[in-house]
């Protein structure tokens, strides 16, 4: 038996396919039975990796692709979104995802600064890999039924 | 392909109403960058700006207000965001950005 359902969807790395791309996504998070709030996460977190994408081709003056990827498992929702343009510096990145902090002045706020740190934040698990070009791998999972499925390990294991 | 994002200024003395409805996103950020900037370069100035119709808003619309925010220091004028659905005021406090930009999400009683 297959463990999961693959789909694939690929856009050119241009701004007006991001929208696109969202409509895909809610639409696999909602027959999947994603709260609507958890869908309102899936949509942000993968429009902002398009949006990565997306710029990353501008700046290099690509015409490019960016393939999007989600896998439907029974408990979660893995989406990868790839541009196979050229890489980033993952340490940098790094080093420059997170909130606003009090300390800070505005004037260093970084305007384009929350992508990755709200990938981070929305999703379960993020990972992103540099070898050729960029894959952002995000990992949501899937909440209902939690409460049953815990109390019959609970009751089961007593 | 159709953006779906309207934006409607209207200006009242040293208050500048700018009402948004639809989406932020990468591809109609520069549109609301476009309007909004200009508006903040003014001094003494209130920009208040209206989200209750915006229904998706990311980092790019961050961005944005960010901007906005430093241009109106800059100009000793004011921005305020205003009507903010949930799922977008959520962004700006997971952010930690509403601690500055001033956010005012209480919907006005009226006579009802």
């Amino acid at each position: 038996m297959k463990l999961f359902d693959f789909i694939e969807i690929k856009v050119p790395a241009k701004p007006e396919y991001v929208g696109m791309v969202r409509l895909s996504t809610s639409g696999v998070a909602n027959r999947m039975g994603f709260s609507y709030e958890e869908i309102e996460d899936l949509k942000v977190a993968i429009s902002e990796a398009m949006t990565n994408a997306v710029t990353h081709a501008y700046e290099k003056r690509e015409e490019g692709e960016v393939t999007v990827g989600f896998g439907v498992y029974q408990d979660r929702l893995e989406v990868m979104v790839a541009d196979h343009g050229g890489s980033f510096d993952l340490g940098r990145v790094k080093q420059e995802i997170g909130p606003y902090r009090q300390t800070e002045s505005i004037e260093n706020l970084r305007e384009g600064g929350f992508g990755l740190f709200l990938i981070d934040a929305l999703m379960d698990k993020v990972e992103i890999k540099n070898d050729y070009g960029v894959i952002v791998l995000m990992t949501k999972f899937l909440h209902e039924n939690e409460v049953g499925l815990d109390d019959d390990q609970i009751s089961t294991t007593q | 392909m159709k953006m779906n994002l309207e934006v409607e200024v209207v200006e009242n003395g040293s208050t500048t109403n700018v009402l948004l409805a639809g989406e932020i996103d990468a591809y109609t950020v520069p549109k609301l960058k476009e309007a909004l900037l200009p508006l903040t370069e003014r001094q003494n100035q209130l920009i208040e700006v209206n989200l209750e119709q915006v229904n998706y808003m990311d980092s790019t619309g961050l961005g944005v207000f960010i901007s906005a925010l430093k241009s109106t220091k800059q100009y000793k004028s004011e921005l305020k965001l205003i009507r903010l659905q949930d799922k977008v005021k959520r962004l700006f406090e997971i952010t930690g950005l509403d601690s500055i930009i001033t956010i005012d999400s209480t919907v006005r009683g009226g006579n009802v």
